[in-house]
C-alpha cells in the first residue's frame, strides 16, 4: 500500500537519504531500525511531506505523494506521530484529540474509524485527565495522547517516530502494546525505533538503515539470525 | 480626583494598545513573524478613516465597518504574495520584508495624505462628555475602552470556544504538527495575518479622533505594542490584555508621578520581566 522508491532527501545543505527503498503492506507492523542520525526520522518526514525529497517516488495506493503538503498527505490517510511527542502543551487532552479530528480522512469512516470515547475507553488514563493541559501529563501519557490524536484522523497508516524514547521500561512496554492494539484494529504501522530488544517483540518485519540507505530487510527470524547486521548496525 | 482622571486615561490608552497588540501577538505567536508593518496598517486604517469621514460621510461607524474589511484584504494579499514566498528563507527575511513594507506604506501615506497632522472629528454622543462623581470626562475615551472589551471578549470566545480557536492555539504551540494532522496551515496563517491586520486597522480608526492622524503615529504605537507582547508572552491573548493594562496605566501614572522617567517606565518593566521570566508573564515556559 506504500511504496518508497529510491528517495533522496536533504536537510539544510546535507544529503541525508541516499536512495531509500521500502514497502509497506496493509495490516503490517514494520519497524525501521538503526543508530542515531542515519536518516530514520528523515525517512518518515519525507513520506509525510515535511521534508521534500529531491528525487525518487513515494506512492500510497498508487498515488504519488512527493510534492504534496503535509496536510494533504494526512488527509489521504497517513498519520504522523512525531519524535519528542509534541502534544499541544497549552491545550487540554480533549482539545488535543479534537485537533486530530480536524484533518480526518473522509474516505475512511468505515471499519477503522475512531472516536474520542473509544480512545477514552481504551486508555482510561487519558479519559480521567481529559480536562488537564497537555503540559501536565507524564511522558507515557503524552505518548499515548500523541498516538491517539493521530488516530482521530482515521489513518490507514501511522508513521511513529521513536515512541519509547525517554520512557521508563514499563511505560515503554505499554506504549508498544498500544501500537500492537492499534495494528489489530486494522491500521498499518511503520515505527522508527532505537531499542531493538523492545521492537523485536512487536514488529512483523524490519528494515535496518545506515548512512541514508536500507541495508537489511527481513522478518523477526531473519533479523535474529543475522548476527552480523545486528553487531554492525544496531548494537552499541 | 486627579488620580481617577489619570486612571481613565490609562484605560483608554490600554484599550488602544490591546487592539493593536492582540493581532500582533497572534501573528508573532503562530508564524514567528515580528511584523514591523503591523503599526503601519494601523496608520493606514486611521488615514482611510480620515478620508471616509471627511470626504464621504461623517459617520464613524461606517469607517469602523469599511476600514477593517479593506485592511483584511490587504493583510491577506501581503501574507499570500509577499510573506509566504520568503517563508522558507527564514525569519530574518520575513522580518526584513515587513520592515520594508512599513517604510513603503509610510512613504505612500505621506505622498497621498501629506506630512501634517489631520484632525478627525466625531459628532453626537461620542463627542460629548459624561459626569462621573463630580468629574467631567470625554465619552470617546470610555468608548475606546469599551471597544477593546468587546473585541477582546469576541476573540476569547473564538479562541477558547470554537474549533478554529483550537487550531489557532495549537498552531501557536506547534504549527508543523498541526499541518501534519491534516489542517491547511498556510490558509490558517493567511487568515490570522489578515485578521490581525484588520484588527490593527480597526484600532487605527478608533485612534484617529483621539490622537489625530499623522505619519509618525505608527512608530509611536509600534514600540509600545512590542513591549506589550514581550511582557504579556508571545501568542497569549490573556497576556496581551494584562500587559496592555499595565503599560497603559504605567504611561498614564508615569506622567503624573515621575514625569522625567515616564517614557522609560515601559522599557524598564520589559527589562525586568525579561530578566525574571523571559517568556513573558503568560508565555509558555518552553519558549
Amino acid at each position: 500500500m506504500l511504496e518508497v522508491r529510491d528517495i533522496h532527501s536533504y536537510y539544510g545543505g546535507s544529503h541525508i537519504l541516499h536512495g531509500v527503498i521500502m514497502d509497506l503492506k496493509e495490516g503490517e507492523l514494520v519497524c525501521l531500525l538503526g543508530r542515531n542520525g542515519v536518516g530514520k526520522s528523515t525517512t518518515l518526514k519525507s513520506i509525510m511531506g515535511i521534508v521534500q525529497p529531491k528525487q525518487g517516488s513515494i506512492r500510497f495506493n498508487d498515488k504519488e505523494l512527493i510534492g504534496s503538503a503535509p496536510y494533504q498527505v494526512a488527509r489521504l490517510g497517513i498519520g504522523y506521530v512525531p519524535e519528542d511527542r509534541r502534544i499541544f502543551r497549552s491545550l487540554t487532552v480533549h482539545e488535543n484529540l479534537l485537533m486530530g479530528i480536524k484533518g480526518r480522512n473522509k474516505d475512511n469512516t468505515g471499519k477503522n474509524s475512531w472516536s474520542i470515547e473509544q480512545v477514552y475507553d481504551l486508555f482510561p488514563n487519558l479519559g480521567k485527565r481529559r480536562n488537564n493541559k497537555g503540559a501536565h501529563l507524564s511522558g507515557g501519557e503524552q505518548q499515548m495522547l500523541t498516538v491517539s490524536r493521530t488516530l482521530m484522523g482515521n489513518p490507514r497508516i501511522i508513521l511513529v517516530d521513536e515512541p519509547t524514547e525517554g520512557l521508563a521500561p514499563l511505560v515503554a512496554k505499554d506504549v508498544l502494546d498500544m501500537l500492537a492494539t492499534v495494528r489489530k484494529s486494522g491500521v498499518t504501522v511503520l515505527m522508527v525505533e532505537q531499542n531493538f530488544k523492545l521492537a523485536v517483540k512487536v514488529a512483523d518485519r524490519f528494515y535496518v538503515m545506515t548512512k541514508g540507505q536500507i541495508v537489511f530487510e527481513g522478518d523477526r527470524e531473519a533479523l535474529l539470525a543475522a548476527e552480523d547486521v545486528r553487531k554492525k548496525y544496531l548494537e552499541v | 480626583m486627579e488620580i481617577l482622571i489619570f486612571f481613565l486615561h490609562g484605560l483608554g490608552y490600554a484599550g488602544l494598545l490591546f487592539l493593536v497588540s492582540a493581532g500582533l501577538t497572534l501573528i508573532f505567536g503562530m508564524m514567528n513573524i515580528l511584523n514591523f508593518a503591523h503599526a503601519a496598517m494601523y496608520m493606514l486604517g486611521a488615514y482611510l478613516s480620515y478620508s471616509i469621514m471627511n470626504h464621504f460621510t461623517g459617520q464613524l461607524w461606517i469607517s469602523l465597518l469599511i476600514c477593517p474589511v479593506a485592511l483584511f484584504i490587504i493583510g491577506a494579499l501581503v501574507q499570500r504574495f509577499l510573506l509566504r514566498p520568503v517563508h522558507k528563507l527564514g525569519h530574518v527575511h520575513e522580518l526584513l520584508m515587513t520592515f520594508g513594507l512599513a517604510y513603503i506604506i509610510t512613504e505612500l501615506v505621506q505622498w497621498y495624505w501629506g506630512n501634517y497632522p489631520l484632525a478627525v472629528n466625531v459628532d453626537g454622543v461620542l463627542n460629548s462628555t459624561v459626569h462621573v462623581i463630580g468629574l467631567t470626562y470625554p465619552v470617546y475615551r470610555i468608548f475606546i475602552f469599551l471597544c477593546a472589551i468587546v473585541v477582546g471578549t469576541l476573540m476569547a470566545l473564538i479562541l477558547y470556544k470554537t474549533r478554529l480557536g483550537i487550531i489557532i492555539r495549537a498552531a501557536v504551540n506547534d504549527s508543523e504538527m498541526v499541518n501534519a494532522l491534516g489542517v491547511n496551515v498556510p490558509l490558517v496563517f493567511t487568515g490570522v495575518f489578515a485578521f490581525g491586520t484588520a484588527l490593527s486597522g480597526f484600532a487605527g480608526v478608533i485612534a484617529a479622533p483621539l490622537l489625530s492622524v499623522f505619519p509618525g503615529m505608527a512608530h509611536e504605537i509600534l514600540i509600545d505594542a512590542f513591549v506589550v507582547i514581550v511582557v504579556g508572552g508571545f501568542g497569549s491573548l490573556g497576556g496581551a490584555v494584562v500587559a496592555s493594562l499595565i503599560i497603559g496605566l504605567l504611561q498614564s501614572f508615569g506622567v503624573l508621578l515621575i514625569p522625567q522617567l515616564s517614557m522609560a517606565l515601559a522599557y524598564l518593566l520589559m527589562v525586568i520581566v525579561l530578566i525574571i521570566k523571559p517568556s513573558g508573564l503568560f508565555g509558555e515556559e518552553s519558549l
